[in-house]
């Protein structure tokens, strides 16, 4: 007997397509992968599911719950359907809870919503509900308010709330890609067994094939508003069927080449005791003000040459070191020492600004939307105490650009005629053009699609072959550290627990902390990715 | 909680202090001696120094500071130097006009701003939404002094309704008051009233669009409850911060409005003084009113507390 | 790309007031400083469309020259507020959560303690009363308003990643003010500049009705207003004439704002495609 039953479903806004015949089901105590790329249409099909399209939709097809059609249903009933037979885990755990409102009176609302209990008793469920996803209330009164809580927490918070009428069929998109992935991992355990002692059955959206592998017993693999397979997760990893499934299991064991290290050389970059914090706010009126040690003593060494990864969770502070590394930062102690030169945070100092060079996380956010690609990427002239002109400049801007793999003709254009993998690349001609000595990648890659993220990587490969090119690689993601690194830092609460040549660190790693993270990442395992 | 409190009261005093300071100095850079005016020419030097000292003209600038600021803190707001008679008598007597205007206005634009712009915010993209919005973009747009005397034409002078001035005084009776300040609140509510309402509109869209509204949805809670019960508290923290500023527009609009009925208020007072160059009254009068703004934003201040939790982290 | 309707109508209606307030400058329909008491307050008519005030001038022609006070007083706060207000606000976000942010902020919320009615009361207890002192109060009063836009614009841009790669670049935060921050910045700057401009219409004229603006002979709308005042039940179209034109120009104005807010709004630009 299935639980849920979407056919043909097709939504279109203003014309636009969006979902295109969109087939699969669900079976109660089952969990359903729904993996595709940002803009495949999978958020829309959870939001579908929950009788929430988007404004202005206009829906086809059947989307059938227990037999009840949920695009027919009217508003009344799906408001007693919604949080009762069907609940939703949403991908933001920092907004997607009232800030207002203290967490218990967000579970309960749930259960007062649709029973006609009272305040205290709808609160007496509430908290065994929050007990049951792993806040119990000794340690989490009902009266915490979300600002109060981690995101991790806060996710649990989300799923409570989700599960509290103890639905048939949950739907959870993206939940822990905002999350670290030690946490992570514990939230899709706590999934998994309310999946098992609930008998729900779930679908689970997510771009992530490792994260979906070890949750769900079917995926469905969507590109652009279709279906394009449907399988066993077992088997999936066996063979695809589809062009487009392969190409995605393929970017997601992607192995970058990387080519061998050149032989040591001198000292590029070397940071001592570096020591960056920031005063917390007060506890009481008298005691003293603490400082929050976003970096705490660090030491290391990058030589020239040399392809350097440094790894942690979110606020271990790994941004705050980077930003230390490009003078962005004042440093309270320590040095950091730039091809011989102390780096300090002053504009005017361009001496050792030259030597080095930043691509950005967001693809996006990093360029400025009223300048020509030409202006944005010959930028870094301005700390050339003779920057070229005419014919020179003109060079090097298309030298930069045909580097990255883009042509002359993008210099004319404005950044939103770009992609943002072509984006990405944008910001690493930007990085390259004055030919800096050092590039630091800041979660260069973390926010792109892994078709995308894939190719970038290979331009780093390629690039590193046509240059000598040394970098310091920082980003959540170990697996993409781990393919385009040569030596590894590892960091935690703002000190490098351990470093070492990259390969050792991750088949042997000696700190607790190492260990932590790599034991919770998930891992693909495709075990014939011959294509068919 | 305590914490934000202290912190949201030094900013308080400290304005305060900079305000009468900067309307100290405003009103000190004026040239000529209140005294020779008040005596006109050809006064004796002796009378002259003796009504100086008897104003407190006689002492330096830092002292008369001083004396005026350390005055006001005992409610002594000096003596006029028309009427001879204290500041503060003759101030207490038009704010009690005066305040009760802009309140009445406040509760009357608020009552009206509140459903309207809720009402639009939940019809969004409908005729509902488009009729409110009409009308507010048309009530922002007329002047409240001519709003009034609109008001007085086809309330007072046609339909007999109502006075078209004058106050009769709170000894009449509460009732008897409040209707002669109807006409006056109303012309002073409709214009802000509709700027209110756009702002509690947009405020609610941007709250509707909120995640946490979504997983409101997700519970099973209709629109129109996601929107009472999560979208609203939310939005009014905005809407807070307006109305605060509202009320000072409102008080600078009743000296306005005051002019339209003949209110005794204190924009009379103000507009007599000074035109007989009455400097004292000016002074204390303007800095009461500054007084009353920054207090209402304090009060601001404390209502965010209530709402926000994240403002009362440590408890 | 398709102009938004308020955009149409907004400008049409300002595009008329301003017309008619540049055509005053070398004609009007009559000679206003000609009393003929004989026509004193005749309504509308063929002759006098708008009607003859209580000094038998012709309200049309006064209500053209009184468009010239009202765009040149309302213009000239708006250019005091943005001149002041946005390099105030800029350089606030500059120095974020340093000792020049924090003076401006605390600067700015002082002023929104004055209401730009009581700054015209203490300037004209100080000057006394004339045009330009509405200029000043009411561009007072606009300087925080374009600081607080600014700074908050900017201090969003700021923590954008192309700023941080202008600062990798070398540029100082006054250069990055002024080549990333500043032009992304124009489009709220010009939108809130139209409906500043809208408030100092309504302003002037309320100061102006006190007898705080400008002052006879110069004519303003105001000003008619407060001469109507007693006239009201005697002659209402004294009245109704220059409150009307307040409104339409107000409401043009702010239409004309809502309008270039639509227009250069990136994210409606982006759904529109």
């Amino acid at each position: 007997m299935t639980l849920l039953t979407v056919e043909k479903l097709c939504v279109s806004i203003g014309g636009a397509s969006i979902l295109d015949q969109v087939s699969f089901d669900v079976a109660p105590g089952e969990i359903l992968g729904l993996i595709g790329e940002s803009g495949s249409g999978k958020s829309v099909t959870a939001l579908s599911i929950m009788g929430l399209p988007p404004q202005g939709a206009k829906t086809k097809g059947s989307i059938k719950l227990a037999g009840e059609d949920i695009l027919t249903a009217r508003e009344r009933r799906l408001c007693q359907l919604r949080g009762q037979a069907m609940g939703m885990v949403f991908q933001e755990p920092m907004t997607a809870l009232n800030p207002l409102l203290p967490i218990g009176a967000q579970v309960a609302e749930t259960i007062l919503v649709h029973e006609r209990v009272s305040k205290a008793e709808a609160l007496e469920r509430a908290s065994q509900t929050l007990a049951r996803v792993g806040l119990p209330p000794a340690t989490f009164p009902l009266s915490r308010y979300p600002h109060e809580l981690s995101g991790g927490q806060r996710q649990r918070v989300g799923i409570a709330i989700a599960i509290a009428m103890r639905p048939k069929l949950l739907i959870a998109d993206e939940p822990t890609t905002a999350l670290d992935v030690t946490t992570q991992a514990q939230v899709l355990d706590l999934l998994k067994g309310l999946v098992d002692e609930l008998q729900m059955g779930m679908v689970m959206i997510t771009h992530d094939l490792a994260v979906i592998s070890t949750m769900a017993k079917r995926l469905a693999v969507m590109q652009s508003g279709r279906i394009v397979e449907t399988a066993a997760t077992e088997e999936l990893l066996r063979k695809r069927r589809h062009p487009y499934s392969e190409a995605l299991f393929a970017a997601s064991t992607h192995k970058v080449e990387l080519p061998p290290p050149p032989a040591a050389q001198r000292t590029l970059l070397e940071a001592r005791d570096v020591l960056c914090a920031y005063p917390l706010p007060r506890q009481g009126m008298l005691t003293p003000r603490r400082a929050l040690r976003a970096v705490d003593g660090v030491t290391f060494t990058l030589a020239r040459g040399e392809r350097l990864g440094l790894v942690g969770e979110s606020g271990c502070g790994k941004s705050t070191l980077s930003r230390a590394l490009l003078g962005l930062e004042p440093l309270q102690s320590g040095s950091i020492m730039l091809n011989g030169a102390p780096v300090r945070p002053n504009a005017a100092d361009t001496q050792w600004r030259r030597t080095i060079q930043a691509v950005f996380q967001d693809p996006y956010g990093g360029f400025n939307p009223r300048w020509r690609v030409r202006s944005l990427i010959s930028e870094p002239f301005h700390l050339l105490e003779e920057p070229p002109s005419g014919a020179a400049r003109e060079d090097a801007v298309v030298d930069a650009l045909t580097a990255v793999g883009l042509c002359a003709a993008d210099a004319d254009k404005y950044i939103h005629e770009f992609s943002g993998g072509q984006r990405q690349r944008i910001a690493i001609a930007r990085a390259l053009i004055i030919q800096p000595e050092l590039i630091l990648f800041d979660e260069a890659v973390s926010a792109l699609d892994v078709s995308v993220r894939a190719q970038i990587l290979d331009l780093l490969a390629e690039l590193c072959r046509k240059r000598a090119l040394s970098y310091l690689f920082i980003s959540h993601d170990l697996a993409v550290v781990r393919s385009v690194t040569d030596r590894v830092m590892v960091m935690q609460a703002g000190k490098i627990v351990e470093q070492g040549a990259t390969e050792q660190v991750f088949s042997a790693p000696q700190h607790e902390c190492t260990r932590n993270l790599l034991a919770s990442a998930p891992k693909l395992q495709i075990k014939n990715s011959a294509f068919q | 909680m305590i914490r934000y409190l202290l912190g949201r009261l030094a900013s308080l005093i400290i304005s305060l202090i900079v305000a009468s300071l900067v309307i100290f100095f405003v009103i000190e850079i004026i040239p000529g001696d209140p005294a020779a005016y008040m005596l006109g020419v050809g006064a004796q030097p002796d009378t002259l120094a003796a009504l100086r000292a008897e104003l407190g003209l006689d002492v330096s600038k830092p002292e008369r500071y001083l004396r005026w600021v350390s005055g006001m803190l005992q409610g002594d707001f000096g003596i006029s130097y028309t009427y001879r008679s204290p500041v503060s008598e003759m101030i207490l007597e038009r704010m009690w006009v005066s305040l009760p205007l802009a309140l009445y206005a406040l509760i009357l634009s608020t009552l009206i701003a509140f459903p309207a712009g809720i009402y639009a915010a939940s019809r969004r993209g409908k005729t509902g939404d488009f009729a409110v919005m009409g009308l507010s973009q048309l009530g922002v747009a007329i002047p409240n002094f001519w709003f009034a005397m609109l008001l007085v034409l086809a309330f007072a002078i046609n339909l007999r309704l109502f006075a078209s001035g004058g106050f009769p005084g709170w000894d009449k009776g509460f009732w008897v008051g409040m209707h002669a300040l109807t006409l006056p609140a109303i012309s002073l509510a409709l214009p802000q009233a509709a700027i209110l309402a756009r702002i509690m509109r947009s405020a609610l869209i941007d709250m509707l669009g909120e995640d946490f509204v979504r997983t409101a949805r997700a519970k099973g809670l209709s629109r129109a409850q996601a929107l009472r019960r999560h979208a609203l508290r939310n939005a009014l923290i905005p809407v807070l911060t307006i109305i605060g500023l509202q009320f000072s527009f409102l008080l600078a609009g009743a000296i306005v409005i005051e002019k339209v009925f003949y209110l005794p208020g204190l924009g009379r007072l103000i507009f007599q003084s000074i035109s007989s160059r009455d400097l004292i009254v000016v002074e204390s009068t303007v800095m009461l009113l500054v007084f009353v703004v920054i207090m209402v934003n304090f009060a601001v201040d404390i209502a965010y507390a209530a709402i926000d939790p994240r403002l009362r982290r440590r408890r | 790309m398709k102009a938004p309707t308020s955009l149409i109508v907004g400008g049409v209606i300002s595009g008329v007031v301003l017309t008619a307030a540049a055509c005053s400058l070398v004609w009007t329909p009559y000679d206003v400083k000609l009393l003929d008491v004989a026509q004193k307050l005749r309504p509308p008519s063929l002759a006098h469309w708008l009607g003859v005030d209580h000094f038998g001038r012709d309200i049309l022609s006064m209500l053209m020259l009184g468009a010239q006070t009202s765009i040149a007083v309302a213009l000239l706060a708006v250019g005091v507020g943005v001149a002041a207000g946005a390099p105030l606000g800029l350089w606030a976000a500059a120095r974020r959560g340093g000792v020049a942010d924090e003076l401006i902020m605390r600067g700015n919320d002082l002023v929104f303690a004055f209401p730009s009615l009581v700054i015209a009361i203490l300037i004209t207890a100080v000057f006394g009363p004339g045009a330009i002192n509405a200029i000043i109060a009411i561009g007072i009063f606009n300087i925080p308003v374009f600081a607080r836009l600014s700074r908050g614009a900017a201090l969003t841009l700021w923590r954008r990643d192309f700023i941080l790669a202008a600062r990798v670049a070398g540029k100082s935060s006054f250069r990055i003010s002024w080549e990333h921050i500043l032009p992304n910045i124009l489009n709220l700057l010009i939108v809130q500049g139209t409906i500043q401009f809208s408030l100092g219409v309504l302003a002037e004229a309320a100061l102006s009705y006190i007898g705080l603006g400008a002052q006879p002979p110069t004519a303003s709308w105001g000003r008619m207003l407060a001469d109507a005042q007693t006239l009201v039940s005697l002659a209402p179209h004294v009245a109704l004439a220059p409150g009307l034109t307040i409104v339409l120009t107000v409401l043009g104005l702010n239409l004309l704002g809502d309008g270039l807010r639509d227009l250069l709004d990136p994210r409606l630009k982006a759904a529109r495609g």
